[in-house]
């Protein structure tokens, strides 16, 4: 099989680990019931913070560690405004998603163009043996291999654990879940920051393996908003979140291979197309939640009817019910 | 365990909700508390279950004395709290709710937990599927579910906090048979109600609050007009039941068809008279919410007449019609939530009067809209002012409110419980005034799950039965039994 393939399609292994520490971290945030609504800021400077920290230390751990600590004190102060001082979560997030990306602009300019260094690839020995997947699955950084296991381990913590049941428990019902001896508002904390912390390793995983710091980041810049989409789009459910991510940068690659093929088509609209494509395909996954779905389906025979109500139902999605609402013990 | 709570206090501002209680329940009692809305029954039953702290006194198990700081100590304690809306996790399965804040560690043994919830739920007769999601079972199911749960995790004193409200009459009965095998395992129980006859039925001594006091303890045989004296410090009379039919036809639905996914209703044949009341009675979720907002313009029905006949014997069919065009033929509808849809949270008495009544130009007229309600606050005796927000209101002054927002005249006035969660003066003060209602020729519709409250009020009867609608049936004919009979699906042809 062709090898260059693989290395491509191998591409956007790497490219989605980004995308897939933020759709965890989020979907965690939000589970716990805490919307952190300033992720694409939150994204760019960790990514900043991750490549100067990184470069001028000479260590890809520290570069990790201080991205990681900046983006769970940004959640921190998400927590502390709307936990603890009961602000909106949403006015909160979004103007620190605007000051932070400022931020960074800012405190990054004196670092462009410094000497880049690039997360090596690490290939498994033996796995990435294997013709073709191998090439694909086994030859990347270490940290592309921790969002693999970050999806199942996330999944896992959700929904077998028992700590997973309560951080369902707060998101969903905190009243039901504090009269059976939760801390709700330390647990809010603690998933927040959490979830902060993974955003930040995303960024810095953008600025250190995939692209380098450079000042401004235009293709990474708005992930950050269509990661907010994943995580709603996919249920809170890490597994149909990381399906979501790893559609995502999928049509972004599609973009880069078609755009030479058809030289006729502006460019910008390679560049643009994933986006609204990635919403009318989320839209699509939703589509059993309309009204007039129900109408139509009731004109087919029943066994088919049953089939696709079946499907629909199981991609339906609604949110913790008690997302952004801070919990108070009456 | 035997319970004591000795000499308790506990204020909110100036309220003085609970002042100086003292009780005991021995293991095995039945200990029914008593006492209408505000009475200081649920801020007791708060402090026992951690909830809120106690100003003074002191709680003692089997007579040593404990402190209760939060809800998770009193479950170490071994109190139950079961409260009025279940507090559980809709979107998890039930084995998941169990293992939520239970001592099973990091990776629960799901397997060992199905066991023992199947072994406990076989005891008391239940048949709730362990992998059942909790927002597929009904209120009644999600309440015996949350007694297992307590028992699980080792109550050995339950408090039930008005359990009855909100579910059906068969639930009803095998709750109180839980609650007498629970006594008689040697579980100490208390039982929060304002319904004399259930405590009457259930209770081995009943304690009545009243204004934060507890004014006595009584046992068996009860003396339901003393009980009713100690409630409310004074004798309450209900109205007797008089038909004011005027033998005129109001509204006539002929064939009427509604075709929900769930519950499809067809075939439905009646006359409304002017002034008449129809009580709908059935288990919740038979689809007398559906006829209900179905005549209120809400639900379009896919087919049948809906007549609204005139004095001059003409008559206009509505099927079909915008709910502002039922509206303005005077039909009004009264929903069950009370805060959620029929009143608006946030906004006060004053702007509720604004947005109900016609106004006259662009500006409010804001002396006038504060005239019309303080009079209706007097009229309707609504305990709280002009500028008091709806939510701070209680249930009773809410629902009056609600009918003090009224338009007059009215045609139909339809009404999804009407008294539920009141306490017994409010609902005959409720009553008295959509009496008064129909002695001016509305007719009233009224959905409840209270059997004695439709035998009580209603002239007459329709039986719903998983969607099926029984003729209407004579109030005055009808007995408790055969009305449960036809709720219960018996007696169908």
């Amino acid at each position: 099989m062709d090898n260059s393939l693989a290395i491509s399609i191998g591409s956007i292994f790497a490219w989605a680990g980004p995308v897939i520490f933020g759709v965890m971290g989020e979907t965690i945030t939000e589970r716990a019931g805490v919307m952190n609504l300033s992720l694409n800021g939150s994204l760019i400077l960790t990514a900043m913070v991750g490549f100067v920290v990184g470069t001028t230390t000479n260590n890809f751990m520290l570069g990790f560690l201080a991205a990681a600590l900046v983006g769970a004190l940004i959640a921190l102060l998400i927590a502390f405004m709307s936990i603890s001082l009961k602000q909106s979560q949403v006015a909160v997030g979004y103007v620190l998603a605007v000051a932070t990306k400022s931020l960074a602009y800012f405190l990054g300019a004196p670092y462009v163009g410094k000497p880049v260094m690039l997360l090596p690839q690490v290939p498994i020995p033996y796995l990435s043996e294997i013709p073709f997947i191998g090439a694909i699955l086994f030859k990347q950084t270490i940290l592309t291999y921790m969002s693999y296991v970050l999806v199942f381990v996330c999944f896992w913590w959700i929904y077998k654990t028992h700590q997973g049941l309560i951080l369902q428990g707060i998101g969903e019902r905190p009243s039901a879940a504090y009269i059976r001896g939760v801390n709700v508002n330390r647990m809010r904390y603690i998933y927040t920051g959490i979830g902060g912390a993974l955003v930040g390793i995303g960024g810095a995983l953008y600025s250190l393996s995939v692209k380098t710091w450079n000042g401004q980041l235009s293709g990474f810049d708005g992930i950050g908003w269509i990661i907010l989409a994943i995580t709603i789009f996919g249920s809170w459910h890490p597994l149909k979140g990381a399906m979501g991510a790893y559609l995502f940068v999928l049509l972004q690659y599609l973009g880069i291979v078609l755009q030479p093929l058809l030289p006729n088509i502006n460019s910008r609209i390679f560049q643009v197309a994933p986006f609204p494509l990635m919403i009318l395909a989320l839209l699509f996954v939703n589509i059993g939640n309309a009204d007039w779905v129900d109408r139509t389906l009731a004109g087919l025979p029943e066994d088919v009817r049953r089939t696709i109500a079946k499907i629909l139902r199981a991609m339906k999605t609604s949110p913790p019910a008690a997302l952004g609402i801070p919990f108070e013990k009456e | 365990m035997d319970v004591e709570v000795r000499n308790i206090h506990k204020t909110f501002g100036k309220v003085h909700a609970n002042n100086d209680i003292s009780l005991v329940v021995k293991s095995g009692e039945v200990q029914g508390i008593l006492g209408e809305n505000g009475a200081g029954k649920s801020t007791l039953m708060k402090i026992l279950s951690g909830f809120i702290s106690l100003d003074a006194g002191s709680i003692l198990l089997d007579g040593k004395e404990v402190t209760i700081g939060s809800p998770a100590d009193s479950v170490k304690f071994g109190i139950g709290m079961l409260h009025q809306d279940p507090l559980d996790f809709p979107p998890l399965n039930v084995l998941d709710n169990l293992i939520l804040g239970s001592r099973e560690r990091m990776i629960p043994n799901r397997k060992k937990v199905r066991q023992e919830f199947v072994e406990l739920q076989k005891q008391f007769d239940f048949s709730i599927s362990p992998d059942a999601f909790i927002d597929s079972l009904s209120v009644g199911e999600r309440q015996q579910l949350e007694i297992i749960r307590l028992l699980w995790l080792g109550a050995e004193v339950l408090i039930l906090d008005e359990p009855t409200t909100g579910i059906s009459a068969a639930q009803k009965i095998q709750l109180f048979a839980m609650v007498r095998k629970l006594s008689e395992q040697g579980k100490a129980i208390l039982f929060v109600s304002h319904k004399l006859e259930e405590v009457e039925a259930l209770c081995t001594q009943v304690a009545v609050f009243r204004q934060g006091m507890n004014v006595g303890q009584m046992l068996p045989p009860f003396d339901n007009d003393k009980l009713v004296e100690m409630m409310f410090g004074k004798i309450l009379t209900r109205s007797d039941r008089k038909c004011c039919t005027q033998e005129k036809v109001n509204i006539e639905v002929s064939d009427l068809k509604i075709d929900d996914p769930r519950l499809p209703i067809k075939n439905v044949n009646f006359c409304i008279q002017k002034g008449e009341v129809i009580g709908l009675a059935g288990m919740e979720g038979s689809g007398q919410g559906l006829l209900l907002r179905a005549l209120a313009g809400i639900i379009r029905p896919s087919g049948g007449h809906i007549w609204l006949c005139e004095e001059n014997s003409s008559k206009k069919d509505f099927v079909g019609k915008h709910y502002f065009d039922f509206k303005d033929s005077g039909i009004s509808f009264l929903p069950a939530d009370r805060l959620d849809e029929g009143l608006i949270a946030g906004l006060d008495l004053r702007e509720h009067f604004i947005l109900a009544e016609k106004q006259k130009g662009f500006f409010v007229d804001a002396k006038a809209a504060m005239q019309l309600t303080e009079k209706r606050i007097k009229d309707f005796n609504i305990k709280g002012t002009a500028e008091n927000m709806v939510e701070s209101l209680s249930g009773g002054n809410q629902q009056r409110a609600e009918l003090a927002l009224l338009r007059q005249p009215l045609r139909l006035l339809l009404l999804d419980h009407p008294t539920r969660g009141l306490d017994i003066e409010s609902t005959l003060y409720i009553w008295s005034k959509l009496k008064q209602r129909c002695s001016e020729g509305a007719s009233i519709f009224f959905v409840s799950s209270d059997l004695d409250e439709i035998l009580q009020y209603s002239d007459r009867i329709l039986v719903f039965f998983g969607g099926k609608v029984s003729k209407p049936l004579d109030a005055g004919d009808v007995s408790v039994d055969q009305l449960g009979q036809l709720i219960g699906g018996r007696g169908w042809e």
